[in-house]
């Protein structure tokens, strides 16, 4: 790919301020797609293929469409969460590029009909929430953001909005809630928030890159975006690559070019030349891939098809030094941790698992184990408001799945270290409650 | 190892709950607090008219419960009784409903806590890189040292600086065993915490990004530039209810007898950001202090054990 789309020389001095944002062309699109009918814009965001970069992927010029048409208030609203383990990209481009956001939120917002839109930003990300609030200062100043913006009679107020230090505010209906001032619990769906959702009224929600790809989808034509990437997966997409690797950071890539040129091209793969064990492909919460699957083309129906997920774009990267029962055990408990605790499945069955895990590490555990905590990701599956629990149950279950041997051997070594500890009964006791607790 | 029980030393987490008091017996003899008389409840002027002016930025005014109580903690400490009823009696809402709230998120303190906030991330990529470590040594060096609220915190989104922590809402890393009595001491004595290690300096890692060499960015952004006086960001809150007058929900919290302006922290975020080309040498502008009224710890020259 010649010439990046959301990275290019975004180290610029002063490229967050109005002065150079514009000096480099900022803005025009903003002009451009207030000046064509809503319908006309929303085209090209359909035309473009663009998927929604916060996780799901979904299509966004779709999920503009879903809005009911007709003059009640709209709300847009930017989920500028970012707590998925592994991923750090929005935090980039608000920090270094604010205005791109801000001038794709008002675009978004004139296709969509929206009046009122929202940034909820983490609330851990202060420097970037100042950022944001320093560029919305100036736009609002310079009216691209207010009544009647460039002429164009689409009025629309932005408010950044700091969360407060929960995971589940990433999920969609959990912001809203919070949004509203509530404890961020997720919503049962239907009804989806297009058609309610904050204040009950229509809302769109997208991810900070989703909307930030706006403005270069009206500078190029949607179709002509189209042509990026792969067929089902258009355009560029900023990964997060972090872990075990020599260059961990933020790289924006074209959809579809081998993982492997990710990992070890651009960050340099695992350092001292140690091999890769697993590796997460869209934050924590995908389940894993193995050293075997680095030829995957990173697209999202590519790692669909490897049993996976593109999610957010972070690439964890785990060398072959690094116990998997570690790793599980530090997924499993940042899901309990971050469980709103609303559903039972997902309260409960995150609780069990790392208890189990821990009987594992401790050597209590007996390989009958690994079955009733892999029927027990099973069933957390499906079974909940939102995919929290999923979100857990899928790496948890992929690790089993996959390391299954070393997850026995940890158990076998861990009992034999215990016995030899002397603590033969304690062990022995440990395995029989547990035995017994199912 | 675990983040929920190095978290912090609290009991009523032991179980993996996240709803505090739940070993406390209610008392069933009281009625449930209600919405606080204005006549009774005094509210520092600042902080009303910051509550007042978020509330004016949503059609609802339930909305601005985050930053209302996130203001109300700048000023308390943590969110207190007090606190809450100050907040509840702005709001026109119950203490209760507040508390709800409160207890919910992970950067709003329901108990008190010491002033500089060292947030270690442990989640998967920074533990990857040693952040259990670095958490341990971060909590003992620390010590009992009231002025320090050291948490594991999950993925704080910097796992590019893997291990890494937020340190009065300031990214550094990435961290060593070595940094940690010069992490303390800046942040006891107010100064910018471990400037080269500032996320902020850091330029993009994608090779392809920038066409050309760009100067690593100030490490704190926007100190000393006159541009951020011209902006109205200094409108008095309220004024104009389009204007957040609030920058970082989230400073480090003023003492109790102090509720005066909002600290001068967050004013110095407000100023545009980094003045780009400016490199290391420029450090000087960052000896503007966090707290310029407050006095050096008198042990900010020692290192705790």
């Amino acid at each position: 790919m010649s010439e990046l789309l959301l990275f290019a020389d975004i180290d610029e001095p002063g490229l967050n301020t109005m002065e150079v944002y514009q000096r480099r062309g900022g803005y025009e699109s903003l002009r451009r797609a207030l000046a064509m009918p809503p319908e006309a814009v929303l085209h090209e965001l359909e035309a473009s293929g663009l998927r929604g970069r916060g996780g799901a992927g979904f299509a966004m010029g779709k999920k503009v469409s879903f809005l009911p048409k007709g003059g009640m208030d709209k709300y847009l609203v930017c989920n500028a969460d970012e707590s998925e383990p592994g991923t750090f990209k929005d935090r980039e481009l608000m920090q270094k590029t604010p205005h791109v956001l801000i001038e794709g939120i008002v675009i978004a917002s004139y296709a969509a009909g929206a009046s009122r839109s929202f940034i909820y930003i983490r609330g851990e990300y202060q420097l970037q929430a100042d950022m944001l609030d320093a560029a919305l200062t100036e736009a609002r100043a310079a009216g691209f953001i207010g009544e009647n913006i460039v002429g164009s009679g689409h009025s629309l107020s932005l408010v950044v909005h700091r969360g407060a230090g929960a995971y589940i505010c990433g999920e969609e209906t959990g912001l809203l809630d919070s949004l509203e001032g509530k404890r961020g619990n997720p919503r049962l769906k239907p009804p989806f928030p297009a058609n309610q959702g904050l204040y009950q009224g229509p809302t769109l929600i997208n991810n900070v890159e989703t909307l930030s790809t706006v403005p270069t989808i009206i500078r190029m034509g949607g179709a002509e975006y189209a042509k990026l990437g792969v067929e089902t997966s258009t355009g560029t997409k900023l990964v997060s690559v972090s872990g075990h690797v020599q260059r961990p950071g933020n790289y924006e890539i074209e959809l579809g070019i081998p993982s492997r040129e990710i990992i070890y091209g651009l960050a340099g793969g695992p350092p001292n030349g140690r091999g890769i064990k697993c590796w997460f492909p869209g934050g924590s919460s995908s389940p894993v891939l193995t050293a075997d699957d680095l030829d995957v083309p990173y697209d999202f129906d590519s790692l669909a098809k490897a049993g996976t997920m593109l999610g957010s774009g972070a690439i964890i990267v785990a060398d072959d030094q690094t116990p998997i029962i570690d790793i599980a055990l530090k997924v499993a408990k940042f899901y309990r941790h971050e469980s709103c605790g609303k559903c039972t499945p997902c309260r409960e069955g995150t609780n069990w698992t790392v208890k189990m895990l821990q009987r594992i590490d401790a050597g209590e555990a007996t390989p009958m184990d690994l079955d009733i905590m892999a029927s027990v990701q099973e069933h957390i599956m499906g079974n909940c408001l939102c995919v929290l629990g999923d979100a857990m149950a899928m790496p948890i279950g992929s690790l089993i799945a996959k390391f299954r041997p070393e997850f026995e051997a940890h158990m076998e070594a861990a009992r034999l270290r215990a016995v030899a500890a002397g603590t033969e009964a304690t062990a022995s006791e440990g395995v029989l409650s547990a035995q017994g607790a199912h | 190892m675990s983040a929920s029980d190095t978290t912090r030393p609290v009991r009523r987490y032991e179980h993996g709950s996240r709803v505090p008091g739940w070993d406390e017996a209610a008392d069933l003899t009281k009625d449930p607090a209600e919405i606080p008389d204005p006549a009774t409840t005094p509210v520092p002027d600042d902080l009303r008219a910051e509550i007042e002016a978020h509330m004016a930025n949503y059609p609802d005014r339930r909305s601005a419960t985050l930053p209302a109580l996130a203001a109300a903690q700048r000023v308390h400490g943590w969110c207190s009784p007090q606190a809450i009823d100050q907040v509840a009696c702005v709001m026109r809402l119950t203490p209760a409903y507040l508390a709800s709230v409160a207890t919910f998120y992970d950067m709003l303190e329901t108990t008190p806590v010491g002033r500089h906030a060292v947030y270690v991330c442990t989640n998967i990529s920074c533990s990857l890189c040693g952040a259990d470590e670095l958490y341990d040594a971060i909590r003992d060096a620390a010590g009992e040292d009231p002025e320090f609220n050291v948490r594991a915190f999950e993925c704080l989104g910097a796992c590019d600086i893997a291990p890494m922590a937020s340190v009065d809402g300031v990214y550094v890393g990435p961290l060593s065993l070595e940094d940690i009595p010069q992490l303390l001491d800046d942040a006891r004595a107010g100064r910018a915490v471990l400037p080269e290690k500032q996320l902020a300096r850091r330029l993009v890692a994608d090779p392809h990004a920038n066409s050309q060499e760009f100067a690593l960015h100030a490490a704190q952004p926007g100190t000393g530039s006159a541009q951020a006086q011209d902006a109205p960001t200094g409108t008095s809150p309220g004024a104009n209810p389009d204007i957040d007058p609030a920058r970082a929900s989230f400073g480090p919290p003023m003492t109790e007898d102090r509720p005066g302006p909002a600290a001068p922290h967050e004013e110095s975020h407000t100023q545009p950001p980094h003045e780009g080309d400016v490199p290391h040498q420029a450090r000087s502008d960052q000896d503007i202090p966090h707290h310029p009224h407050e006095p050096p710890h008198p042990d900010a020259e020692e290192p705790q054990g």
